[in-house]
C-alpha cells in the first residue's frame, strides 16, 4: 500500500522536476500578485499591515487554483489515469499521492516564501510565524478540496473556468480562518489558537473525505 | 471464464449493440470484428468496467465484475488506444511504475529484459517522448511480457507496429493463450491469429 503511494508520489515529483516551468509559474504568480498590491495602494505602513494577511491568502488561493487544472488532465490525456483506474490498488490512495505531490509542488513553496512576502507588508515576526503556520495547515486543504473539482471537471471544455466557479466558494472557510489567524495575531489580548485549530480540523476532514470523493468523481469522468 | 449476457450499450441516443451474449473460456482468443463505429471499443471498455452498459451483465468466474472489484482488476490487463506512458519518463521508469501499480515486485533486471525482448535495447534510458510512435507503443506493450493477468483486453494492438513487432506481439498473445490465458482483441489489420482456439464475434452497426 505504502509502496504504491510512494511510487505515485515519486512519479509526479519526477515529472515536475523534468518540466520545471510548471512549478515555477505558481510560485512566481504568487509573488507577483502579492507585490502588485503595495504598488497599487501605496506604501502607507498602516494600510499595508491591515491588507497583508488577506492579500497573501487570496493570492495563495489563486496560485493553488492555477495548477489544479493540470492535476489529472495530463494523466487523462496520455491514458495513464485509465490504467490507474484498472489497477487493483485503491484509487483513493493513488489520488491522495497525486494530491500530496501537488501540495509539495504548489503549496509548500508558498509556505516557505511567506516570510519574504510578509516583509513587503510590514508584518511583525509573530504575524509572519502565524502566517507560515496557517499556510502550512491551510494550503493542503486547498489541494485536497481542489482535487474534487479537478476530477469533476476533467475532460470538459472550458473546464478551467468551471473549476474556479466550483471550487473558489469552497475555499472561503480556509480564507476566513487563515487570514483571520494572522489578523488576530497582531492584537495582544486575543489568541490565534482557535483559528489554527479550526484549520487543522478542516485539514483532517478534507484528508479523510477528499481522496474518496475525488476517486468517485474520476470514475464518473472517465466513462 | 468471461461471460457476457444480453449486453446492450448506448452512446448518447444511439444504440451500438443489444442482446449481445458470448463467453470466453480459458485458452481462447476472441477476435471482435466490425466496421468503424459499431462499438468495438465500447464493448472492450465495458468488459474492463470503464463503461457502464445500458443493460445486461458481465461475469468473471461466475461473479458480476462490479461485485468483484479489485479481484477482477488483478486478473485483467487492458491495452487501449492511448499508450498510457509518460513522455517525460524513460522506458524503464514507465515500466517500473506500471509494474508497481500492478502489484508485481518486478526486479530491475526483469524490466530491462522485458524492454530488450520488445526490441528497445539501447532506448531504455531515453525519455519516451523522443521515441517514434511505434517505439512508444512497444514500451506500452512491454507490460504484456511482465503481466500475470489472465485476461488480456487489447484494443487495436497492432497499429503503428512494424513487421517484427507484429510478429512478436502475435507470439506473446499465442504464449498467453496457450498457457490457459484469455484474450479479447480488435484489429482491422490482416493479422493471422493462430494461437489457441480462435473465436470471432461480429458487431453490426
Amino acid at each position: 500500500m505504502l509502496r504504491v503511494f510512494w511510487t505515485i508520489l515519486k512519479r509526479d515529483l519526477t515529472l515536475a522536476m523534468r518540466r520545471r516551468t510548471d512549478v515555477l509559474t505558481t510560485l512566481f504568480f504568487f509573488v507577483i500578485v502579492i507585490s502588485l498590491f503595495p504598488l497599487g495602494v501605496g506604501t502607507e505602513h498602516k494600510v499595508l499591515e491591515i491588507l497583508g494577511p488577506g492579500v497573501v491568502w487570496v493570492a495563495a488561493l489563486l496560485a493553488s487554483m492555477l495548477a489544479l487544472e493540470r492535476l489529472f488532465a495530463a494523466d487523462y490525456e496520455d491514458g495513464t489515469l485509465e490504467q490507474m483506474l484498472l489497477t487493483a490498488q485503491p484509487l483513493s490512495l493513488l489520488v491522495l499521492a497525486k494530491i500530496a505531490a501537488h501540495w509539495i509542488l504548489t503549496g509548500l513553496p508558498l509556505v516557505l516564501i511567506a516570510p519574504l512576502v510578509g516583509m513587503q507588508y510590514h508584518l511583525s515576526d509573530t504575524a509572519i510565524g502565524i502566517m507560515m503556520l496557517s499556510l502550512l495547515l491551510g494550503t493542503p486543504v486547498l489541494s485536497l478540496v481542489g482535487a474534487i473539482g479537478a476530477a469533476l471537471t476533467l475532460g470538459l471544455r472550458g473546464g478551467g473556468i468551471l473549476l474556479s466557479l466550483l471550487i473558489l466558494p469552497l475555499y472561503i472557510p480556509v480564507l476566513v480562518y487563515g487570514s483571520g489567524a494572522v489578523q488576530v495575531s497582531s492584537i495582544a489580548i486575543t489568541d490565534t489558537q482557535p483559528y489554527l485549530a479550526l484549520l487543522g480540523a478542516f485539514l483532517l476532514v478534507a484528508m479523510v473525505f477528499a481522496p474518496v470523493a475525488s476517486a468517485a468523481a474520476l470514475r464518473i469522468s472517465l466513462e | 471464464m468471461l461471460e457476457v449476457n444480453q449486453l446492450e450499450c448506448r452512446r448518447g441516443d444511439r444504440r451500438l449493440f443489444s442482446d449481445l451474449s458470448f463467453a470466453v473460456g480459458s485458452g481462447t482468443l476472441l477476435h471482435v470484428r466490425g466496421r468503424n463505429g459499431t462499438g468495438k471499443t465500447t464493448l472492450l471498455r465495458s468488459l474492463c468496467g470503464l463503461f457502464t452498459p445500458e443493460s445486461g451483465e458481465i461475469r468473471w468466474q461466475g461473479e458480476p465484475i462490479r461485485a468483484l472489484g479489485d479481484d477482477y482488476k488483478r486478473d485483467l490487463l487492458y491495452f487501449g488506444h492511448l499508450n498510457g506512458i509518460k513522455g517525460e519518463l524513460t522506458g524503464i521508469e514507465n515500466l517500473a511504475i506500471a509494474a508497481a501499480l500492478d502489484g508485481d515486485r518486478a526486479d530491475t533486471p526483469a524490466l530491462w529484459e522485458a524492454l530488450a525482448r520488445i526490441g528497445l535495447r539501447g532506448f531504455e534510458d531515453l525519455p519516451t517522448r523522443m521515441l517514434s510512435q511505434g517505439q512508444k507503443k512497444r514500451v506500452a506493450l512491454a507490460r504484456l511480457i511482465l503481466s500475470k493477468a489472465r485476461l488480456w483486453v487489447l484494443d487495436e494492438p497492432f497499429t503503428a507496429l512494424d513487421v517484427d513487432a507484429v510478429a512478436l506481439l502475435q507470439r506473446l498473445i499465442a504464449e498467453h493463450v496457450d498457457t490457459g490465458g484469455m484474450a479479447v482483441l480488435t484489429t482491422h489489420q490482416e493479422v493471422p491469429l493462430t494461437s489457441g482456439q480462435v473465436e470471432r464475434l461480429d458487431l453490426e452497426g
